[in-house]
């Protein structure tokens, strides 16, 4: 289907399935229970899901293929983050504009940066992307000031009047698409269950779906088998006739349009935006990503992504009246035993329990979650094949 | 006038001088063998051959264009491939793809843009890398990762992967070193093979004997950077000159 193999469209369709049913699958527990602290199903922390999603969807098209380890990626996602907040001040509060701008802008930096920094291979290139993206930082924080809005950032103001919308003088315009506002949506209430669909987030899953869908056809194309050959041997693919570096840089430019898309998005789902946003620890959150869910793999990225956001926003949320609570159980003195041994890798301390969790995945499965659910598969396949096998040993006469 | 035309050629690495008024032509369909001790220039040489070094002075044309200046994969493209000492080859890479990569460099040039076509429709590209890989006798093995090949079958499949390119001239830089006895009569036997099939002009740098004498047509002995003597191998072995800087008093 859509020109895919047969796991390539199962895989896909099962991403597109999770996608479009994220309201209900990511909020498993009644509300007004315990349990409901978990539920991840609320708009703004999805829509970060799937916008993240994309950042390491195109992190790894250059990371995970050519083995090229960029730093700076959060760069370009700022840069599509001012691109797009600037169409919606100045040219229409309708985000489509916004976000192709945001590629675009994102993509023609990227090819500049890109240019530059592939003129070296390893930590050194790692450290000029590193040096590019610390220097828009330091720019948008300072200097640009009047294109950035400096330290505050830049939000839509009572006072745009943007060229295609008809915006009330002193009214403070809102992103929308097609005049559908972004916020605006629906609940659905069943039995003790509520499920919010936004619209929002169905725009920005529509777009990781796509990129997702773009990700598989460059992995299987054979541009994609030129990316694998630049981090398998550079010196071989020059005496067969090729030429690594653009197709190097075609693959850095790809990844910067992604992350400009991711930052167009961010804009047009809250619509501002400050320098912090190309923050170099930004950059290495996606390396941590796409490393955590799989570089090189499809679906790592996404994974990975899903698996950071859920923690940031989800786990650092358990206090210790939470945790009081959930121990209620133990006696009083083991209690509180247990409350001071927990409380470390929560909360505040939630960065505590993804580092050791990194780890873990960088020391025993270096393919990351991907590999660990490969393993987990083959497990279970083995298991079930050879209690076939048992049974079939069991039925057969003895001799 | 030869495929390969060296004349002239100087190159020097600080005081040292690499190569001194190096003239070589090498004819087409012919084997011709650099030989010489160690650090007479057969490497420096070959660099030169291949765009990773460039002479101080003096021209190389092959094909009647110069290939000074141009890179690495540029001169591939002008249709000389390289058989390293330790075979090059993409090693995350399954067989079957390391095969593609030379056919699609034939077809699509230095770079292409082909993000978007899908790899099993390349029906044509597929055909010619099995094709290629069937006559190596590698086809059983076109779906493992190259790295866990033995190492005679990673040197097969790099000269298939230069070979399906059609070379005009096929430079190879010690492509025996460090194999066992049989690995490298196998080699022989694979280059004679590739001669008397194809008629792919050769180009061998060896320190192996036995090799340069089964296959080679013409013989160059490099000695401190300059040619000594050029001949065939037989007047080549009984060469005085040669037997004094070279073989000294090795049996031959």
């Amino acid at each position: 289907m859509l020109g895919l193999n047969k796991n390539d469209t199962t895989l896909f369709l099962v991403v597109l399935g999770l996608t479009l049913l994220a309201p209900f699958i990511l909020n498993p527990f009644p509300e007004g229970t315990g349990m409901a602290q978990f539920n991840a199903g609320y708009p703004d922390l999805m829509q970060r899901f799937v916008i993240f999603g994309i950042f390491a969807i195109g992190f790894n098209i250059l990371f995970g293929l050519t083995g090229y380890l960029s730093f700076g990626h959060a760069a370009f996602l700022g840069v599509g983050s001012y691109a797009a907040i600037w169409s919606l001040k100045l040219f229409t509060l309708d985000v489509i504009p916004a976000i192709i701008f945001a590629i675009i802008l994102a993509g023609a930096f990227s090819l500049l940066v890109g240019f530059i920094s592939l003129r070296r291979s390893g930590i050194y290139f790692s450290i000029l992307t590193l040096a590019f993206a610390q220097m828009s930082y330091a720019l948008a924080y300072s200097v640009l000031t009047p294109l950035t809005g400096g330290e505050t950032g830049l939000q839509i103001k009572g006072t745009d009047t943007p060229l295609l919308s008809n915006v009330a003088e002193g009214e403070i315009g809102r992103a929308n698409f097609l005049g559908m506002e972004m916020g605006s949506g629906f609940d659905w209430a069943a039995g003790g269950w509520a499920f919010t669909f936004n619209l929002g987030y169905y725009i920005a899953a529509v777009a990781m779906l796509i990129a997702f869908y773009l990700s598989i056809r460059i992995f299987r194309s054979p541009f994609g088998i030129m990316l694998r050959a630049v981090k398998s041997n550079q010196q071989r693919m020059n005496y067969t006739g090729l030429s690594p570096k653009p197709y190097t840089l075609a693959a850095f430019v790809i990844s910067g349009m992604y992350a400009g898309l991711a930052g167009g998005l961010m804009v047009a789902m809250d619509t501002q935006v400050g320098p912090e946003r190309m923050f170099w620890t930004a950059s290495g959150e996606v390396v941590i990503m796409t490393i955590l869910g799989g570089a090189g793999t499809l679906l790592g990225p996404v994974l990975g992504a899903g698996f950071i956001k859920y923690f940031e926003n989800i786990v650092s949320k358990i206090n210790k009246d939470i945790l009081h609570n959930w121990f209620a159980f133990l006696p009083d003195g083991f209690e509180d035993v247990m409350v001071s041994l927990v409380y470390p890798f929560v909360g505040k301390g939630w960065h505590l329990t993804l580092g050791i969790m990194f780890m873990l995945v960088v020391i025993f499965l270096p393919g990351g979650l991907v590999e660990g659910g490969q393993r987990l598969m083959g497990l279970f396949r083995r298991k079930s094949k050879s209690s076939e096998a048992d049974e079939a040993d069991g039925t057969e006469p003895a001799e | 006038m030869g495929i390969l035309e060296v004349s002239g050629v100087n190159k020097r690495f600080g005081g040292l001088q690499a190569l001194g008024d190096v003239n070589l032509s090498v004819q087409e369909q012919s084997v011709h063998a650099i030989i010489g001790p160690n650090g007479a220039g057969k490497s420096t040489l070959l660099n030169c051959l291949v765009g990773k070094l460039i002479p101080d002075s003096g021209s190389v044309m092959f094909d009647g264009q110069s290939v000074l200046g141009r890179k690495p994969h540029e001169i591939n493209q002008m249709g000389i491939s390289r058989v390293f000492q330790t075979p090059e080859i993409f090693g995350d890479l399954s067989v079957l793809e390391n095969m593609l990569i030379p056919v699609f460099a034939k077809r699509d040039g230095a770079f292409r843009m082909h993000a978007i076509e899908s790899v099993p429709q390349e029906k044509t590209v597929i055909a010619r890398a099995e094709e290629m890989l069937d006559e190596v006798n590698m086809l059983e093995k076109s779906r493992m990762i190259a790295s866990s090949l033995s190492r005679g079958d990673k040197r097969r499949l790099e000269m298939a992967m230069c070979l399906v390119q059609e070379p005009k001239l096929l430079l190879l830089d010690e492509p025996t070193a460090g194999m066992a006895r049989a690995d490298t009569q196998n080699t022989i036997q694979l280059l004679k093979d590739i001669r008397t099939q194809r008629g792919i002009t050769m180009a061998i740098i060896e320190h192996d004997m036995n090799v340069v004498f089964s296959l080679a047509d013409r013989i160059t002995v490099l000695a401190q950077g300059s040619p000594l003597v050029e001949d065939t191998p037989d007047n080549i072995k009984g060469h005085p000159k040669v037997r004094e800087a070279y073989l000294g008093e090795a049996q031959v």
